[in-house]
């Protein structure tokens, strides 16, 4: 089997892929998709800590299930405010929202 | 399991019962139905507090998820009232042309935010914990790009809507460490395994970094003041108060239930918090000229102030900050209603210089908003110097006795630029003010009823003993 460790230096790799790309990049869109790489390692680490460390109860299963169920809710939910700034704008980079500021 | 446990969660029910009944209401009613809408909101929302004004006991479902206990439901309770305020205080700007036909919207989302809230505070279990979080946060970015024809409006929520997903995603990731070195995520079974390891700490530190986001305390603060500017001002006060209020408590009670043995690095960690808020928000709100942004920097402020509650961990502390959010949401929700009714009857007017020379031609208002600033600011016989008193008090007895001073010397601080918007509307002279206008039945009412608590809730010192009461049941 394949140790602990390794899933646990993918997920860590991956959230921080997610923080970075959440600073560097100048697309909404790909902000967005930052943020889940971000939900998404997550996900792996209750899985494999469940799976690994605590496998006689599904609590961490059951936590990783409603955290992709409330990824979705919150792609919904960014990408229609999304839709909307496109409206606004006619197009989606960040450059564009600077109106509010000192 | 037993379902008619579920019985048991009477604020929850009720309110979703309200919400079902507003969303049928929205469908069914028809024009001349929908007339009556904002009444009929307002109505609920007084019954729903009336139904559940009576703290109930200590609840415990399906193996302590769900908890509710006296002060859980007296904080339940001021939240709705929070919210009546905040609904009551939106009509004019729903009967927008704009807005009118999606008023249906706004009273739904606000009211699926409160319930969120509601799961929230009354959580066992980081699972119902980040559904409620994240009930009460994903709605609010819908409500922030309510004026979606607006262009500030929209970046405002852009910019909620990542930095709350963000937000939350570093506090999962806290959270799933505290899963993986303990093994469960309930609270009580937390207490027992929690160790103060450095993994642990680790946990801690993403968790508060999530939580910092939602209460906006200084090294997280940077979406704050963007956002209250941009979003609808009815829903500014919501975000500022209302969701404010709830996350400090939640902080408390999780502190006070999971993190006991990490108390000594909360506090070291919190302390650096307290001091950057409140001193560097102090500093940001003097320069503002957008009287939306500036209460953005004073709520960050005050934030700050609700924290210095919570860093103790004394049930003498949750009193204090239960009765610091109460008295800091009537003051400032009385601030946000006039610079809401304001907003609509002069086209949009929000910044501080259109405010000189207000007394002349609104003295009312005026004399209202100097109530509720000197409250915010903690002058004497109103309200806001007592919870002031508390909180300070809370500190000091648990010997944080340097951060207390440095909070007494941002007070006066923060004294001055409260002041700088009472010296507009009473002394700056202004050839061409805001023109007299009358404010509408509800936002009247409203403002009664906040100055009545920025007046009454400090010279009645019960208010502090009945919640003091009821603390020490958690």
């Amino acid at each position: 089997m394949v140790p602990m460790q390794y899933y646990l230096l993918v997920s860590t790799f991956m959230m921080f892929v997610g923080v970075f790309g959440f600073f560097t990049r100048r697309n909404l869109l790909t902000i967005l998709i930052s943020v889940e790489l971000v939900l998404n390692a997550v996900d792996i680490n209750f899985a494999v800590f469940n799976r690994y460390l605590y496998p006689e109860h599904l609590e961490g299963m059951f936590f990783s299930v409603f955290s992709i169920g409330l990824s979705a809710v919150e792609a919904a939910v960014a990408i229609a405010i999304i839709i909307v700034v496109y409206r606004n704008l006619e197009n989606i980079r960040v450059t564009g929202l600077n109106k509010l500021k000192d | 399991m037993n379902y008619s446990q579920i019985l048991l969660m009477r604020p929850e029910l009720s309110l979703i019962a309200l919400i079902v009944f507003y969303l049928l209401y929205d469908l069914i009613a028809g024009e001349k139905g929908r007339k009556y809408f904002h009444l009929v909101v307002s109505l609920g929302l007084v019954a729903h507090i009336a139904y559940n004004l009576c703290p109930t006991g200590a609840v415990s479902i399906s193996e302590g998820m769900y908890l509710s206990s006296p002060i859980i439901g007296i904080v339940k309770t001021i939240l709705t009232f929070g919210t009546l305020i905040v609904v009551m205080q939106s009509d004019l700007w729903l009967k927008r042309e704009d807005t009118v036909i999606r008023r249906g919207e706004f009273y739904v989302i606000t009211l699926f935010t409160l319930l969120g809230m509601f799961y929230m505070v009354s959580s066992g279990h980081f699972l119902l914990f980040f559904i409620g979080l994240e009930m009460a946060s994903v709605p609010m970015s819908c409500l922030v790009a309510f004026n979606k024809y607006n262009h500030e409006s929209v970046e405002a929520a852009a910019k909620y809507v990542l930095s709350a997903l963000f937000s939350s995603g570093l506090m999962m990731f806290g959270i799933s460490f505290i899963y993986g070195l303990n093994g469960s995520l309930y609270f009580n079974d937390l207490l027992q395994t929690i160790t103060a390891s450095p993994a642990q700490i680790m946990a801690l530190v993403f968790f508060t970094a999530g939580l910092g986001f939602k209460l906006s305390l200084v090294p997280f603060h940077l979406w704050t003041a963007d956002v209250y500017e941009g979003a609808p001002t009815n829903v500014t006060g919501y975000l500022s108060v209302v969701s404010k209020g709830a996350v400090a408590f939640v902080t408390l009670t999780i502190l006070l239930k999971v993190f006991v043995p990490l108390l000594g690095e909360w506090q070291q960690m919190m302390w650096w918090m307290i001091v950057a808020s409140i001193t560097i928000a102090n500093l940001f709100a003097i320069r503002q000229k957008n009287i939306k942004r500036f209460f953005a920097f004073s709520s960050i402020s005050q934030a700050g102030y609700i924290m210095l509650a919570a860093i103790c961990a004394t049930p003498v502390a949750m009193t204090s900050l239960v009765y610091y959010v109460i008295v800091y949401m009537v003051a400032n929700l009385a601030v946000f209603g006039i610079i809401s009714v304001v907003e609509q009857r002069s086209n949009g007017k929000v910044g501080i210089s259109d405010y000189d020379g207000f007394y002349q031609t609104n003295p009312k208002l005026a004399f209202v908003m100097t109530i509720a600033l000197f409250s915010l600011a903690g002058i004497p016989p109103f309200a806001g110097f007592f919870s002031k008193i508390f909180v300070f008090w809370a500190a000091f007895k648990a010997g944080f006795w340097v951060l207390v001073f440095i909070a007494l010397l941002n007070t006066i601080l923060s004294l001055y630029y409260y002041l700088l918007i009472v010296k507009a509307m009473y002394i700056t002279p202004n050839d061409n003010p805001i023109t007299h206008f009358k404010s509408d039945g509800y936002t009247r009412v409203s403002l009664v009823l906040c100055l009545i608590g920025v007046l009454v809730l400090g010279i009645v010192s019960s208010v502090f003993g009945i919640l003091n009461a009821y603390s020490f049941g958690l």
